[in-house]
């Protein structure tokens, strides 16, 4: 059988192009990006960047019903966004298989939050699988299919960073030949008024109770156990599977594929056959709290709820049990406090960071929004004074704007990136226009969702597989709401940027400002010849530091500016800055 | 045989392409292997860090703390930021090529060329190499990685065969060549 090292991202959308799903729309966001992305090199596959994880979500239950197995990724916090068509597909169920594939961010690599996305299946009431490595992650989607249509369910699978942004080795197999399903016409299935739904919610117990029968009476294999040391038995699942197996690897293990519902007479019969009983798992107590609530004899683990697990965080927690754990010596650890640190930055040449720089100037409050603009937050800009979640921005800015009775929205702005803005954000500018909202809201249309790895978006003019698409034009769209006020300039003209958000702030309307400057990564062609410091003209007045790009560096012996050359990309927003021309473009 | 290798650089240098590279050798060499890193954010210029683990039967994707065989450090200052996962056996391949962090760039935190010296000698076995000049020399900086690979084939026993077959199965088809003269470059530094 060939073998292919896999991340867990790319092997998910290899289970995906084995197990027939013919459609995958998604929405980008760290770690499941790469799923997706993955997914646009089958062509038997149909793919698509949705606008947002409803979106996303909603295309699948479509595709469903027209027959054809579906799928969509997002990561934790995208399935908030998608929770409300999840919550009562669990109702309607399916007619072909449908994956929701969701990854959580222990420790918040790149994430807001660190919520356990567990919680939803119980909330939905449908199963929740939880691969181990990249073989399982493959292996997982095939299973989540035929769950999903055996059962007529939706099925989350769930994946973390460390299990996403993980390769390990995968068996590579074939598509499976599957026919479209006819399209599904039944009524009382697919339309949930309130006299269909009450008895769909009877079906969504049943059918609750009837896989946790099955997984319980292994017709679902879903559960495996392996029987050592007689002292300690370990419920796991997940990635957590793999610390257990190094840091105890004389214990008893009962390894969950499915982590809801649970196979609570499995673990009863598991618990009969070892002196202690413990759960190790990453972030909330899931497993823990339902084994205990089922009356079972568990040693609850004292454990940080935060971050992720880890083989010696693992080892730690048994080490006051008597039982052999590895020791790992650390006697090097502490050496790197005063290290100079690599601190994440905006790109040099970033379209972001002349508008910045002039909510900087002016001190505006800056309701913020996330993508790259996030760093705005950094000094020397610290231009970003909140983030919430997506599309917040402009109605935070709405609502600091009427819960001021318009004193603050003269002195404030959304920032909001394209991507954001036609994810949610265009919602809150809909309801600021609607109600009178006098804010200003910037959206800075660079023209791909740069954040999570430059996705094209539908400001773009890409499709996901690079294709000419449809163009949303973000001026047009806000003029046609009825907007009067929506002005576009050039980010890197730091005038221009400061005179329109001084004129913008200043009308008690509302007002759209648009950036039109492209992503340096995502339009290469914007480059031009680098600048460099006339070193005799340089006062070391330190303005063209304080714009904060990479590829400004200060001499702090001869205490001159210089530019690092291979990084400057002709943006020209420092020479605006400097007082003194001092910087030049080379070759003119 | 088990080898945990840390590979640590600066964001753009190549170092997950590498460690996909070393996984994909290990693979072929017949060996189980793993490899864990952490890529969110679009932007170059952060540290980054890629845990290969190998061995018969590999279970955490991280090497766990003090289990590091080897440290491939792709810039000269970076391994400092790893010293967790390093024991009294670890071996240190050090790129001596710097990149400025941008602290000692702006002038307020000098680059720790003593703390460098300092702290080498803690290895067991250490070797320096300029990968920066030696990947000017044979092509240009965008082959230092492979110059790194190179000098890590050098103290693993895999066949220097089976990393050419891969590397060229990687590479851009069009540096191919290039690639494998860096490759070589490495391995005889
Ligand atoms: C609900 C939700 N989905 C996805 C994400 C992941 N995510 C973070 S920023 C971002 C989009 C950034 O694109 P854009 O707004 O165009 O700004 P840019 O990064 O290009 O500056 C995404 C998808 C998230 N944080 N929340």
């Amino acid at each position: 059988m060939e073998k292919r090292v896999l991340s867990g991202n790319a092997a998910i959308a290899r289970g995906a192009y084995e197990s027939g799903i013919g459609l995958v729309s998604s929405y980008p966001g760290t770690p499941s990006s790469e799923i997706t992305d993955n997914i646009k090199m089958y062509d038997e596959i149909y793919s698509e960047w949705a606008t947002n994880e409803k979106v996303a979500l909603e295309v699948a239950i479509g595709s469903s019903i027209a027959g054809t197995r579906s799928m969509t990724c997002m990561k934790h916090v995208g399935l908030n966004v998608a929770s409300d068509p999840l919550m009562t597909l669990s109702y309607t169920g399916v007619n072909a298989g449908i994956v929701v594939v969701v990854a959580d961010d222990p420790n918040m690599f790149s994430s807001q939050n660190e919520q356990d996305s567990r919680h939803y299946a119980r909330f939905a009431k449908i199963p929740m699988l939880e691969p181990s490595d990249s073989n399982e992650a493959k292996h997982f989607v095939k299973l989540a299919v035929e769950i999903s249509e055996k059962y007529s369910t939706p099925v989350l699978l769930r994946s973390v960073t460390r299990l996403s942004h993980s390769m390990s080795v995968v068996d590579i197999g074939s598509r499976e030949n599957v026919s479209r399903k006819n399209l599904d016409v039944n009524i009382p299935k697919w339309v949930m008024v309130p006299a269909n739904a009450r008895k769909r919610h009877f079906f969504v117990e049943d059918r609750l109770k009837n896989i946790q029968t099955d997984y319980d009476n292994d017709i679902l294999n879903l559960a495996s156990e392996e029987l050592n040391s007689k002292k300690i038995g370990i419920v796991t699942s997940g990635i957590a599977y793999q610390y257990v197996k190094e840091a105890l690897p004389d214990a008893s293990l009962l390894k969950l594929n499915m982590v809801y519902p649970l196979p609570l007479g499995k673990i009863k019969e598991f618990s009969k056959k070892v002196e202690k009983l413990f759960v190790v798992e990453e972030l909330d107590p899931f497993i823990e709290n339902e084994v205990i609530a089922y009356g079972l004899n568990l040693q609850r683990l004292d454990r940080s709820l935060m971050g992720e697990l880890s083989v010696e965080r693992v080892s730690k927690l048994f080490k006051n049990i008597d039982f052999g754990v590895l020791r790992f010596p650390s006697e090097y650890d502490d050496i790197d406090k005063d290290l100079p640190q690599r601190p994440p930055n905006m790109c040099a040449g970033c379209s972001h960071r002349g508008i910045f720089y002039a909510i900087n100037r002016l001190k505006l409050f800056a309701s913020g929004d996330i993508g790259c603009y996030t760093l705005g937050l950094l000094p020397p800009l610290s231009a970003i004074h909140s983030t919430v979640c997506m599309g917040a921005s402009i109605s935070m800015a709405h609502g600091i704007d009427k819960g001021s009775n318009g004193e603050y929205a003269r002195k404030s702005v959304a920032v909001i990136g394209d991507s954001t803005f036609l994810h949610t954000g265009i919602n809150g500018l809909i309801n600021s226009f609607y109600n009178s909202g006098t804010s200003t809201v910037i959206i800075l249309d660079n023209r791909i969702t740069g954040m999570t790895g430059h996705q094209p978006n539908p400001a773009t003019g890409l499709s996901i597989n690079g294709t000419p698409a449809p163009q949303i034009n973000i001026e047009t769209l806000c003029k046609g709401m009825g907007i009067k006020n929506v002005k576009v300039v050039d980010p890197f003209n730091v005038e221009e940027c400061l005179d329109t958000l001084k004129a913008e702030t200043a009308k008690e309307e509302l007002s759209v400002v648009i950036t039109n400057r492209p992503c340096i990564f995502a339009d290469r062609s914007v480059i031009s010849s680098p600048y460099f410091v006339i070193r005799e003209n340089c006062t070391g007045c330190k303005a063209c530091v304080k714009v904060g790009c990479p590829a400004i560096l200060w001499d702090s012996e001869k205490r001159l500016a210089f530019i690092d050359e291979t990084m400057c990309t002709g943006c020209g927003l420092c020479p605006e800055v400097c007082k003194f021309d001092a910087i030049n473009k080379l070759g003119e | 045989m088990k080898t945990d290798i840390l590979m640590v650089g600066v964001g753009g240098q190549g170092t997950v392409l590498a460690s996909d590279i070393l996984c994909d050798v290990a693979l072929s060499a017949g060996y189980d292997v793993k490899k864990s890193e952490i890529h969110g954010m679009a932007q170059r210029g952060g540290s980054v860090i890629s845990h290969v683990r190998i061995g018969k039967k590999v279970f955490s994707p991280v090497i766990p703390v003090g289990s590091a065989d080897i440290l491939v450090s792709f810039e000269k200052m970076e391994f400092l930021r790893y010293f967790e996962y390093i024991n009294n056996e670890t071996i240190l391949l050090l790129n001596e090529g710097k990149i400025y962090p941008p602290g000692a760039a702006g002038g307020e935190e000098k680059y720790p060329d003593s703390l460098i010296e300092e702290k080498i000698t803690i290895f067991k076995k250490y070797y320096l190499l300029n990968a920066f000049d030696i990947a000017d020399k044979v092509f240009n900086r965008k082959v230092t990685s492979t110059v790194m690979l190179g000098k890590l084939a050098s103290v693993l026993e895999i066949k220097p065969d089976i990393w050419k077959d891969v590397i060229s199965e990687k590479v851009p088809p069009k540096t191919k060549g290039k690639n494998i003269e860096a490759f070589d470059a490495g391995y005889n530094t």
